[in-house]
């Protein structure tokens, strides 16, 4: 009988791939039961009642010459031309710290590499780019290239270099942006009413995330505090009163009413901040409820194994829950940030000069009456394109690292 | 790695606290942020005047417009200009001798009395209608007009309208939030003519609606109307009813509680009439600086204190002519026969010339 | 007994308890919050006492409005207080958030299934339509829809005419509409005795499935039977008092269409606008809800011999129910806090009328802003309510 059983295990097998021919796999794909033969001539029908006609549009009847002749304004709004070369340098700072960033963080050559190296070249190719920004996305390829290369040859052990660099780089930008005073000779103060167009929409969504999180992970905390109440019971109250209410309607309180809060003598806050402190206020209460879904999912287990070895609540929350919660939800957050920059468009109904805004401000003048699709499609392709960048390379980091599994 | 994360956190907290300081700098002018500073104010801070504040922040905080060719509007250069704010920058050139210490602080029609009361700006120039319940209510108190305006309705030629009552059942585009909108709904309610209004929030969505056919017929003041004709596809097309639903007398405001503040506005806007009345102009004014007309001597600062009176330099006039002009000419170069508008003067000549523009003497 | 225990061995020093710590910590935030609050609402009652000399008052709602809305469910015009301007607004709010909920859920259904599609081209377009819509504004959106796709539509005068006839301009959509006749009252009696009858027969249907252990297609029951009576209600009713619904036919006469129920311009690219984005996250709700379910309860439901639509019913859906609800409802909230954007493209809804038009005609900023953000809280508030109950009935039991 012994000679039956199998002593050793037998080999596992890999679950057999599907491979198809080019041919095997349009039919299975597309046309093999007859109804999925109906759906593809539907969905083909579809795409071409949808594509022909807007890319007939967009190729023949539309008048794209608004969109460079107003690419100033669109990208940095009324920030003055001869201090673009800050923005520029912004720029540069940002390729250095990113690209040190990356290069201590990982140190393998992959597809994301490649593709974020190879982004200044593309947008190179953009025909309404003048030579001189063409020289300039030159500089920010080999800057992002030398913050790579010092990356690499950055030790392990000082990892937190990495960090560092990208706290000086947002030092460096708001001085760059904001300038010291004004008629300084070199850096004169560029106030920020000036700000507009994509700059003010990404600094807006930008700072509205950095000064959310930290807020929005202290309500969380104090939501999930049970034991005590007080700090609970305002958390709970802050958070639903602030996701019960229309984001637009924070940002037409901070206008109008911000300073009647505030001593009379108190000096006037600007426009920016005030949309800002809205934007703030309002993404923390999302934040926070994201963190807390974190928080949730740590079994009750860890915080068992944490008072079982000795450490108080604040040791727990700092050593073993937050950094695991945080891990969980960064895919959550990083969805909230991008709804965050959408967001940030709604600011032109308060008549700040975003994206949205400038290109209302475009379609106003005369010269240009009667260009809204030609304009909006252009706003609406620019937001598409960050959005959707930031959610495919969340998605590729997370894979990469293994985070947002529970 | 475990570095990591808790790193990032005290990073991001300590970016906004840096953030936040800058920000706070941001907002006001550079004031040195000292501990004695800080104590200081309470006990002399009675009520500071506004002219004060201006001082101190060295610009003048104009509410306007950005969206009215011809009276505010924010050209391809990203400055402003236009009727409104060639006033603004006569109180500005009244205050500091200089046109540009004048920052425009562009709202919506809805927004620009709420900027004003919160202290937000000091004056307001954004053609806005004075009428009772404004002066009152919201606390604010209204200058000499700067504009007489009327209401008027545009409709298209080949619609055959002539009269009000020919736009029974019709759509009328409006924006919101100004008196046109509560005008129109007295009118067609006294005339129990029935219509749709369909309200926007700017005036350029209006024009926009207007053109594509969403509206038969769009209502605003008539300079409005003359200004945004210009730029339609086919300005012939379109033409002016002859019938004027009401009166927009446009002007400047200030808030309740600062007179001084007040009579500095008016008599600047005033000045800007005299000038005109005594043909002293921008480029001639150096010329009168030998006149013996004791009326212009006064105007020029020459004679008595009259600038000391609004708490000004005595050149605060000369200034303003100097630098801005006389009504005459802030009126042409936005409005007038070279400008695209060519907006007849009507209402708005010197009352010699049968307008209604009269300023009271300085004496 | 953990705390006890310690205690009795040895009180750490006061200002290293934690209940200590906790008390003084709460108190300390509870100083800090209130200060604030007091610090911001002494000044606001200060400034507008001095400085603008309007105190806080309701009174205004009972003023004459002044204005015209161009859209109400109710009667309206310009006699009317703001009061009732507000109520216009509220409802056109109401209308424009259930109209809607039902589209983005019926749209966002499809194209989830869609995405799920074993056939390529279908999920192609579906997941061509969730990338496009969920990574633009809505805000960009909508103004484009409105000013670029409904505006663009023909104009009046060479509308579009579908038979019935229904007039498609850019002025908006002119459709026949019933409206209640002589026989209205006696059919509306009917419809309410059907339901009754309808509830009674379900009711009947549960108990003999708790009986018997076979539970029948309950709601489907209700539905027959309740359709069943309006139908066999209407002949009756129309034969013995007269008909109960007539049809109001729009008429093109002047300028525009009088009769039948006109959907306008704003109304329409606020809707489509809201339906078309919405339904791109719930297309995802509800593709994560169906692939929640594992394909191993599938397997299982057929090994135990349930038939396809029986493992649908009661295996699949309320497993992926449990997924699918909680997302849907915020869903449902984001697209009812997102009428409020219809201020940019001038449809009257709540936040159009009063934080525009009536702040402005009034200058009662903190009143009407009071109101506005109570009622949608109010909106938030019990659909999160009613949100947690379900929550905790369809929770799995844990520990």
């Amino acid at each position: 009988m012994a000679s039956y059983v199998q002593t050793s295990q037998a080999e596992t097998l890999a679950p057999p791939t599907e491979r198809y021919t080019l041919l095997g796999w349009v039919y299975k794909h597309l046309l093999s039961p007859w109804y999925n033969l109906v759906l593809t001539l539907v969905g083909g029908l579809l795409l071409y009642a949808i594509f022909k006609p807007a890319l007939t549009w967009a190729f023949t009847g539309a008048r794209w010459a608004v969109i460079p002749a107003n690419l100033n304004l669109l990208m940095r709004g009324q920030y003055p031309a001869e201090e673009a070369w800050r923005l520029w340098a912004v720029i540069f700072l940002l390729a250095l710290a990113g690209g040190y960033n990356w290069g201590v963080w990982s140190k393998t050559v992959g597809p994301a590499l490649i593709t974020a190296f190879a982004i200044p070249w593309l947008l190179m190719l953009v025909p309404w780019f003048s030579w001189g920004t063409r020289l300039n996305l030159l500089i920010v390829e080999a800057v992002g290239l030398v913050g790579y290369a010092l990356g690499r040859i950055t030790p392990k052990q000082r990892s937190q270099w990495a960090v560092y660099a990208f706290l000086a780089y947002l030092l460096a930008m708001l001085l760059l942006l904001r300038g010291l005073q004004e008629g300084h000779p070199t850096l004169p103060m560029v106030p920020t009413r000036l700000w507009g167009g994509l700059l003010l929409s990404l600094l807006l969504a930008f700072f509205g995330i950095v000064f959310s999180f930290p807020l929005g992970v202290l309500l969380a905390l104090g939501r999930t505090a049970e034991r005590m109440p007080a700090i609970q019971t305002i958390s709970v109250l802050y958070i639903e009163f602030i996701r019960g209410v229309p984001l637009i309607s924070l940002l037409f309180m901070s206008q109008v009413m911000l300073q009647l809060f505030l001593p009379e003598d108190f000096p006037q806050i600007d426009h920016m901040l005030r949309a800002l402190a809205a934007i703030t206020l309002f993404s923390a209460a999302y934040t926070a409820e994201n963190v807390r879904g974190g928080l949730q999912s740590i079994p009750k287990g860890q915080y068992e194994a944490a008072a079982s070895v000795g450490l108080n609540g604040y040791q727990t929350m700092r050593l073993i829950i937050l950094p695991q919660a945080l891990r969980a939800v960064i895919p959550v957050l990083v969805g909230q940030f991008i709804g965050l920059f959408k967001d940030t468009s709604l600011v032109a109904l308060v008549g700040l000069f975003d994206l949205l805004g400038i290109a209302r401000v475009i379609l106003a003048n005369p010269d240009w009456l009667g260009t809204q699709r030609e304009v909006y499609v252009f706003i609406a392709f620019l937001y598409w394109i960050f959005s959707y960048l930031m959610s495919y390379s969340s998605r590729r980091v997370e894979e990469a690292l293994g985070v947002g599994k529970f | 790695m475990m570095r990591g994360p808790r790193l990032y956190i005290a990073g991001l907290v300590a970016a906004m606290v840096i953030g936040m300081i800058i920000a706070a700098c941001a907002g006001a002018a550079p004031t040195p942020v000292g501990s004695e500073e800080v104590a200081a104010p309470a006990p002399q801070q009675e009520t500071k005047s506004t002219l004060d504040i201006v001082r101190e922040r060295d610009k003048l905080i104009c509410v306007g417009n950005a969206n009215l060719p011809g009276f505010g509007f924010l050209d391809e250069q990203g400055n402003f200009s236009g009727f409104d704010v060639d006033f603004c920058r006569a109180v500005a050139a009244a205050i500091f001798g200089d046109p540009d210490k004048v920052e425009i602080r562009p709202t919506t029609a809805k927004e620009r009395f709420t900027v004003l009361q919160s202290g937000e700006g000091d004056v307001l120039f954004r053609n806005t209608t004075w009428t009772m319940s404004r002066d009152t209510d919201l606390g604010l108190n209204f200058g000499p007009t700067t504009f007489y305006d009327g209401q008027g309705i545009m409709v298209r030629k080949d619609s055959g309208i002539q009269t009000l009552e020919d736009l029974n059942g019709a759509s009328i585009c409006v924006q919101t939030g100004t008196t046109t909108e509560l005008n129109l709904a007295d009118q067609m309610a006294a005339r129990g003519i029935p219509y749709e209004p369909v309200v926007f929030e700017t005036a350029d969505e209006v024009t926009t609606a207007y053109e594509e056919g969403r509206c038969d017929a769009w209502t605003t003041d008539k300079s409005g109307l003359v200004s945004r004709q210009t730029v339609l596809k086919n300005p012939a097309d379109h033409v002016i009813l002859d019938v004027t639903l009401s009166k927009e007398p446009l002007g400047p405001a200030v808030r309740h509680g600062d007179d001084q503040w007040f009579d500095l506005v008016n008599w600047v806007v005033y000045a800007t009439f005299l000038a005109e009345e005594h043909g002293i102009t921008s480029e001639n004014v150096d010329t009168f600086m030998d006149s013996k007309d004791p009326n212009i001597r006064k105007l020029l600062g020459l004679e008595g204190e009259f600038c000391a009176k609004v708490g000004l330099e005595n050149d605060c006039f000369y200034n303003v002519i100097k630098m801005v002009g006389n009504y005459e000419e802030i009126y042409n170069r936005n409005l007038g026969p070279d400008t695209i508008f060519n907006l007849p003067r009507g209402l708005n000549s010197l009352y010699t010339d049968g307008g209604l523009l009269y300023a009271p003497p300085i004496r | 007994m953990h705390e006890s225990f310690v205690a009795a061995q040895a009180r750490p020093p006061f200002w290293r308890d934690e209940r200590v710590l906790r008390v003084l910590s709460q108190v300390l935030v509870l100083a800090v919050v209130f200060g604030l609050l007091y610090f911001f609402y002494s000044n606001m009652m200060r400034q507008l006492r001095e400085t603008l000399g309007i105190p806080i008052s309701f009174e205004f709602l009972r003023q004459t409005a002044g204005f015209d809305i161009g859209e109400s469910l109710i009667e309206y015009s310009r006699a009317d207080t703001y009061g009732r301007a507000f109520l216009v607004g509220l409802l056109n709010t109401l209308q424009v958030a259930v109209l809607g909920i039902v589209f983005a859920t019926l749209l966002g259904i499809i194209i989830g299934v869609m995405r799920l599609s074993t056939n390529f081209l279908v999920g192609l377009v579906a997941a061509i339509y969730v990338e496009a819509f969920r990574n633009i504004p809505l805000l960009v959106l909508l103004i484009f829809w409105a000013q670029a796709v409904f505006l663009k539509l023909p104009r009046m005068k060479e509308a579009i005419i579908w038979p019935g006839p229904t007039y498609i301009s850019n002025r908006g959509i002119a459709t026949p509409w019933p409206v209640p006749a002589e026989g209205w009252p006696a059919y509306r009696l009917a419809l309410v005795a059907g339901l009754i009858l309808a509830l009674v027969v379900a009711y009947l249907l549960r108990e003999q499935g708790k009986r018997t252990g076979r539970m029948p297609l309950v709601t489907l029951w209700f539905l027959v039977t309740w359709i069943g009576a309006g139908v066999v209600g209407w002949f009756a009713v129309d034969l013995t008092v007269g008909t109960p619904l007539t049809l109001d036919r729009p008429v093109l006469e002047g300028f525009n269409t009088q009769g039948g129920r006109v959907f306008s311009q704003q109304f329409m690219a606020l809707l489509s606008g809201l339906v078309i984005y919405t339904a791109a996250f719930i297309a995802e709700v509800v593709r994560a809800g169906i692939q929640s379910v594992s394909k191993g309860q599938r397997e299982a439901a057929y090994s135990l011999g349930l038939t396809p639509f029986q493992t649908l019913r009661l295996v699949v859906f309320p497993q992926a129910l449990r997924v699918i609800v909680p997302p849907l409802t915020s869903q449902y909230l984001n697209l009812t806090k997102n009428s409020s954007l219809a201020i940019a493209i001038g449809y009257p809804d709540l936040f159009a009328v009063a934080g525009n038009t009536i702040l402005n005609q009034t200058g009662r900023a903190i009143e009407v802003f009071i109101l506005v953000m109570a009622i949608y809280l109010f909106f938030s508030l019990t659909t999160s309510l009613f949100m947690n109950i379900y929550n905790r009935r369809i929770r799995l039991v844990e520990r």
